[in-house]
């Protein structure tokens, strides 16, 4: 099914399969090379995976039976990707329940078999939810500083270039020139923007922008808002009045609330996670900053607890650089061993 | 959350209260926990591992202070080893001013950590000591960045250098330096774009930015939620740009704020300031033993040993706790406790070192309320004070309009009194008949209160 499957009565109108738009010559604002997404993706990760699978592959050098030493370096190296200590342990865990019911013997084949178990966690139905209604919504939240502005001029050029008419909301009033910065962002993706005053309050301004979009006949409604601290109690409480109000006007609405997280964050990217989930309830998450070195290996904690998955990532400041999430290569990446093969893919 | 790494110390101990030294058997589970923690507070692997070598060595034939548990000992180590690699007393978490101004500071981070708000704060920072500040708003490439410097500038009244003309960012300084000696400023603040740490055309960029205006300062900007990759970014940014300091910044986040660590360890570079809330004068200087106790997740149980141990007179205590276990507690006893909780300083500071208890939000604690219950006390003769049963309403009314308090307050007090008692009595049975009370230590009262 094609990703862009939003509308239930439109399905054969709109579909457009993710590999279509992989073809094309990407624009890049700021001028790099674009690659395929594959490519791309593993380049990203393949700094990630040099660590990791060369690691991986140390560990497995000269050994001929796996045992408690072997174990424990695995574990180590599940760490370091930010996997969490509770989440390495449990997965090292179930693989050392199967050396024991000599279901595993042989140390090659615990690669596929961790693999198989980290693909178990995180491979969710990412597909977007489907709605009758329009303008579909998406709201877009998470911490100060991980990418949700670039992330929603990205998802934007997505839409727009699945044949859907998309508009931006310019919710994030409180930060200086978070506006312009979405205004810049929108004119670039070329997609119209809503925007008020900065300070103004974003209730408001994502009420109106939901009027206005559902008014013009609009396909798509994506709306920004200010980075807040989950532990920051009258900021949460903000967001819950923007999710009020919305439904107002439209109650079931928003149909897509993504999660940003930042790939390079590490245990707290959980307490992040469980608190909006909690206060807003997330549909998705966009991991981004894929194209540093850092893992993002939280992310499979957060997918285990709370079963919410990873929808998008992004890898890159390029306007094409934010992707479906696809779990297989994903973790193939993650694992991947042969630096040249990948690059031939 | 909170606590957690106590519990688990004090569980690991439990049941050696009686070894006196630290030994290479009973510190193996202790690591072990001080390990876990120290990950789940992202602190890198690496530095992980030789952090715990360091504690090991240290805590190894340690003797258990008279009063203190081992895990108290123990867990004081580790704090004390953290604080230390954190940078101890190090003075050098300073800004170091040139005697030529301006002083120039350059920034320096991965994107979204914070560098331009941070530009504001640490403008603000500087200018509310008297100092003339210029922000140069040398991030050319995300949308708007300028135009978010500008609005900080205008919000905290300081001049903004831009040139939208170019994207040389190299220029851009150079000609902002030009500015600032002309216009007599005593420092500026280069405020530069996001770059990944692998991008080489973009560190070049810093390289040569840095070799054309000579920072005096280069402040590394890292997110305090930063995972176990901050290590190598930290590592590189340092490598290519030689730092002089750190700024943490989200630290009014919940995040433990392991990265600290990391980055102190890898660059061997100051942790000057944290950046800590939505507004520019959410910014104050780095205290490593704050840190530490954060990354440990555990309130500020060292503080309040430290404090315990310098308020209350050990003997005092033993007298103290032996007479209320043998003939429960009065007015009298009450009257000295509050002493000893008094030199321990303000009701409110000694709550907040309690772990969990920060958590749990603004305390409701009031100083007067003590005065008050202590003018009570005093207002009572010798005997009433030892023998709570005495007061009859006559005795309550006089002492009452002693301490300027109603009979209410007064009813109060002895309602307490015998809870106190009540709840002793239950404590003693849980802790067995034998044991003495005065032998308890601060945490088994508070868990069992």
């Amino acid at each position: 099914m094609a990703f862009f499957d939003i509308f239930r009565k439109k399905k054969n109108e709109t579909s457009v399969q993710v590999e279509q738009t992989e073809e094309e010559t990407p624009q890049s604002p700021v001028g790099e090379t674009s690659k395929s997404f594959f490519g791309k993706l593993k380049e990203g990760l393949s700094k990630t995976s040099d660590k990791f699978t060369g690691g991986l592959e140390n560990i497995f050098l000269g050994r001929k039976t796996i045992d408690e030493d072997l174990l424990e370096e695995l574990e180590e190296l599940l760490i370091t990707s930010d996997m969490g200590v509770q989440t390495s342990m449990k997965i090292i865990d179930s693989v050392r329940d199967e050396v024991s019911r000599k279901t595993l013997k042989d140390p090659a084949e615990l690669k596929n078999s961790l693999k198989k178990k980290i693909l178990e966690i995180i491979n969710l139905d990412n597909t977007l939810n489907q709605v009758e209604e329009k303008p579909y919504m998406v709201i877009v939240v998470g911490v100060n500083g991980t990418g949700k502005t670039t992330s929603i001029a990205k998802l934007a050029k997505m839409f727009k270039d699945s044949g859907l008419k998309t508009v931006l909301a310019a919710g994030d009033t409180f930060r200086a020139a978070a506006v312009d910065q979405l205004a810049i962002w929108a004119d670039r993706a070329g997609v119209p923007i809503i925007r008020q005053a900065e300070g103004s309050d974003p209730a408001a301004v994502i009420y109106d922008a939901v009027q206005s979009a559902k008014a013009k006949n609009f396909d798509v409604l994506i709306a920004d808002t200010a980075g807040r601290l989950h532990n920051k109690f009258n900021l949460m409480k903000e967001l819950e009045k923007i999710f009020r109000v919305i439904k107002k006007e439209m109650p079931a609405a928003p149909h897509e609330v993504l999660l940003v997280l930042d790939a390079t964050s590490g245990q707290n990217a959980l307490s992040q996670a469980k608190k909006f989930h909690e206060e807003v309830g997330i549909t998705g998450i966009i991991l981004t900053k894929l194209d540093g070195t850092a893992k993002g290996g939280a992310i499979i904690g957060i997918v285990d607890e709370l079963k919410i998955p990873v929808k998008f990532i992004g890898f890159g400041e390029g306007m094409d650089d934010l992707r479906p999430f696809d779990a297989e290569s994903f973790v193939e990446a993650l694992f991947r061993t042969d630096i040249n093969e990948a690059d031939k893919g | 959350m909170f606590n957690t790494l106590n519990e688990k110390l004090t569980a690991v101990f439990k049941g050696m209260r009686k070894q006196i030294r630290i030994s290479e058997e009973n510190i193996q589970d202790a690591l072990k926990q001080v390990r876990i923690a120290l990950l789940e507070a992202d602190v890198n692997f690496k530095v992980v591992k030789r952090f715990i070598e360091n504690v090991r060595e240290k805590a190894l034939g340690e003797a258990v202070l008279k009063s203190l548990t081992p895990d108290q000992v123990f867990i004081k180590i580790v704090h004390d080893e953290l604080v230390n690699v954190l940078g101890g007393d190090d003075p050098a978490a300073k800004i170091n001013l040139n005697s030529k101004p301006p002083t120039i500071i350059m920034m320096a981070g991965l994107q979204g950590a914070g560098k331009t708000t941070t530009s504001g704060k640490l403008a603000k920072f500087f200018m509310k000591t008297g100092k003339s500040v210029l922000l140069v708003a040398a991030d050319v490439y995300r949308p708007a960045a300028i135009d978010q410097l500008e609005v900080l500038g205008k919000q905290i009244k300081a001049d903004v250098y831009t040139d939208r003309n170019t994207k040389d960012v190299v220029k851009i300084a150079t000609d902002a330096l030009a500015h600032a000696k002309k216009t007599a400023k005593d420092l500026m603040i280069i405020d530069t774009a996001g770059r990944l740490h692998i991008d080489e055309t973009l560190m070049d960029e810093l390289v040569r930015t840095k070799d054309a205006v000579n920072p005096d300062e280069i402040l590394f900007v890292a997110d305090a939620m930063t995972g176990q990759d901050a290590v190598t970014v930290a590592k590189t940014f340092n490598d290519k740009l030689d730092a002089t300091g750190i700024i943490l910044t989200k630290m009014d986040g919940d995040a433990r704020g392991g990265a600290a660590l990391s980055i102190k360890e890898v660059t061997g570079k100051p942790l000057k300031f944290i950046a800590i809330g939505e507004k520019l004068e959410d910014f104050e200087q780095f205290y490593p033993d704050r840190m530490a106790s954060r990354i440990l997740g555990m309130g500020d149980i060292v503080s309040l040993v430290e404090r315990a141990q310098d308020a209350i007179d050990p003997d005092e205590a033993d007298d103290l706790a032996s007479k209320i276990q043998k003939k429960g507690l009065d007015f009298e006893d009450m009257l000295k406790q509050f002493k000893m909780i008094k030199r321990m300083g303000s009701l409110e500071s000694i709550m907040r070192l309690i772990p969990g208890l920060s958590a749990a939000g603004p305390m409701n604690v009031d100083d007067k309320q003590l005065k008050r219950i202590e003018a009570i006390i005093q207002s009572m003769t010798p005997h009433e004070r030892k023998n709570a049963k005495v007061l009859n309403s006559s005795r309550k009314k006089r002492i009452a309009r002693g301490s300027g308090s109603s009979v209410n307050d007064i009813n109060k007090l002895c309602t307490q009194l015998e809870q106190m008692n009540k709840m002793m009595k239950r404590m003693k049975k849980k802790l067995g008949s034998g044991k003495d009370l005065s032998k308890m230590n601060m945490k088994d009262i508070f868990k069992n209160m």
